[in-house]
């Protein structure tokens, strides 16, 4: 019963933004360019949810062509830079992370350098990475590599240099080796704030796909609302931008899933 | 001078350490002969070193000068024929119950199957075995302090170091731990050296009752506990060596509260 106040209160923001909105456009009271209605942002929607050829079953089954759409085909353009992104950045900063941590000596190297680079926003990298890799996929996942990879690597960092010292003198007592102490107590014991930072790199790599594809390819969500632009298709931009907002809550969600099940062992977690 | 049935050694320890610039006698001269089997209370006031001494005797940090034996070996660091169990449990949150106690004979590399049988043994000793799967935030403070006992007792370590384990419990879950660690013992045969503050602690356990001083920590009394098992806390016997003990602790710990003061005057 609660929970169904709950749900029904979370809901009631969002229709009167909603009735306002379509009260706007109904009054005619903004501009339809500047505006569109929300039924008309929904028409778009499916019209750039659907495939755009009539079903063939010459070029392949059913499935294949529900795939077609182009909102789909964005959808997995920028769905696979953010995955391949995230997977270099994060790739990159972990082990880095773990060493920085860990080592005195390693953490004085190097985090003199991450300090300077670290404030550079990854936008600022798009000349650059446009220089070095073209057009195409390589500078848009170069990108989105380098905003994965400092929330990653901090966090990372963190979660070694916090670990608790009662646990590692524990260690040593039943007579755990240093990589035993390394690989069963140091690496479990920051896993809270790697995932924490996986997240948050995840959250970066999702801002910088959609930048990214403003400048250097030629599909994705980010290239589509901007493309959308150019034509004032303002109810296309906006279809776009819900895309993008729940394709982030979806990642966001599954990721918070995914860290919750695998640290069902944390305190900090029991209410979840 | 060691005999055969000497345990532990600890002769002529001191440790100093340097906080705020100053240099702070932890220990001062501490000689302390501990048979094999015997269960050793260090009694006395906060700072008074008897953590420190638990800590030098585990390896964690060692004595400034002077040595600490265990079957004649000096002791260089930390190892798991000294198991210790933390007042804090120190229990890893991300292993269930029964990997925290099969942790030890993991690194010790154990057999899988030989693992499990002691586990299960182990956990059922201490009544621990329906909660084999639990993790350590879903225990309460008494059962935390059972696995971190297992998980010792896991390493089949001659000495036991145990730093106040039972001193954030409730009085029930205390006497209720301290009976069982008592049984443990008798079973077991292990060394105990156990540190706390509660003077009734430590006549209800051990068979010699070590009482230190504020710093610089020195051995102000070693005192044998001569009363049948199970003791009666309630015992006049109990009582009056409790009587003594507390006018032991009084005075020092009312040469820690003129430190305080003083320290508290020059700040």
């Amino acid at each position: 019963m609660k929970g169904y106040r709950h749900a029904a209160s979370g809901v009631l923001v969002p229709l009167a933004a909603l009735a306002f909105w379509q009260l706007l456009s109904t009054m005619g009271w903004v501009n339809a360019t500047i505006l569109p209605s929300p039924g008309a942002v929904l028409v778009k929607w499916w019209a750039y949810l659907r495939p755009l050829e009539a079903f063939d079953p010459s070029q392949g089954s059913y499935l294949k062509w529900c795939f077609t759409g182009e909102l789909i085909q964005d959808t997995i353009g920028s769905l696979y830079r953010v995955l391949a992104g995230f997977a270099i950045g994060g790739g990159l900063a972990l082990p880095l992370g773990l060493v920085m941590g860990y080592s005195r000596v390693a953490y004085g190297l190097f985090n003199p350098l991450v300090q300077v680079l670290r404030p550079i926003p990854p936008i600022a990298y798009i000349p650059l990475s446009i220089l070095w890799f073209g057009l195409g996929n390589p500078p848009a996942v170069f990108l989105i590599s380098i905003g994965a990879f400092f929330p990653v690597l901090m966090n990372t960092v963190t979660g070694v240099q916090t670990v608790d010292s009662i646990y590692l003198r524990v260690g040593r007592n039943l007579g755990a080796s240093r990589l035993t102490q390394f690989t069963r107590i140091i690496l479990p014991a920051a896993t809270p704030y790697i995932f924490t930072g996986a997240r948050i790199g995840m959250g970066t790599a999702f801002i910088v796909v959609i930048v990214s594809e403003m400048i250097a390819v030629n599909n994705g969500l980010g290239y589509r609302i901007l493309e959308a632009r150019e034509y004032l298709w303002s109810d296309k931009i906006i279809a776009g931008m819900f895309t993008i907002g729940l394709l982030g809550l979806g990642i966001d969600t599954l990721m918070s899933r995914l860290s919750s099940h695998l640290l069902k062992w944390h305190r900090g977690l029991e209410q979840g | 001078m060691r005999d055969a049935a000497t345990h532990i050694s600890v002769q002529g320890v001191h440790k100093v350490f340097e906080s705020g610039g100053q240099e702070v006698h932890a220990l001062r001269a501490i000689d302390l002969e501990v048979p094999r089997g015997q269960f050793v209370c260090l009694l006395g006031p906060s700072g008074c070193g008897k953590s420190t001494l638990l800590n030098a005797v585990a390896g964690f940090s060692l004595a400034t000068s002077g040595t600490i034996t265990v079957d004649g070996q000096a002791i260089t660091e930390p190892g798991p024929d000294r198991g210790m169990v933390f007042q804090e449990y120190a229990l890893f949150p991300w292993m269930t119950v029964e990997q925290n106690v099969a942790f030890g004979l993991e690194i010790k590399g154990t057999e899988k199957a030989a693992i499990h049988e002691k586990v299960a043994s182990l956990l059922a000793m201490l009544n621990l075995t329906d909660f084999r799967k639990r993790y350590p935030k879903d225990l309460s403070g008494g059962m935390r302090q059972r696995v971190a006992i297992a998980r010792v007792l896991a390493l089949d370590s001659p000495i036991m170091l145990m730093d106040e384990p039972f001193g954030a419990l409730d009085a029930l879950t205390r006497r209720n731990l301290q009976d069982e660690l008592l049984r443990i013992w008798t079973e077991l045969k292990k060394t105990i050296l156990f540190v706390t503050h509660s003077i009734e602690e430590a006549l209800y356990l051990a068979d010699r009752t070590v009482v230190m001083t504020y710093r610089p920590g020195t051995i102000k009394r070693d005192l044998m506990v001569d009363l049948e098992r199970p003791r009666d806390v309630a015992s006049p016997a109990f009582n009056a060596l409790k009587k003594e003990l507390g006018h032991l602790l009084m005075e020092e710990q009312t040469r820690h509260n003129q430190a305080e003061f003083k320290g508290a005057a020059v700040d």
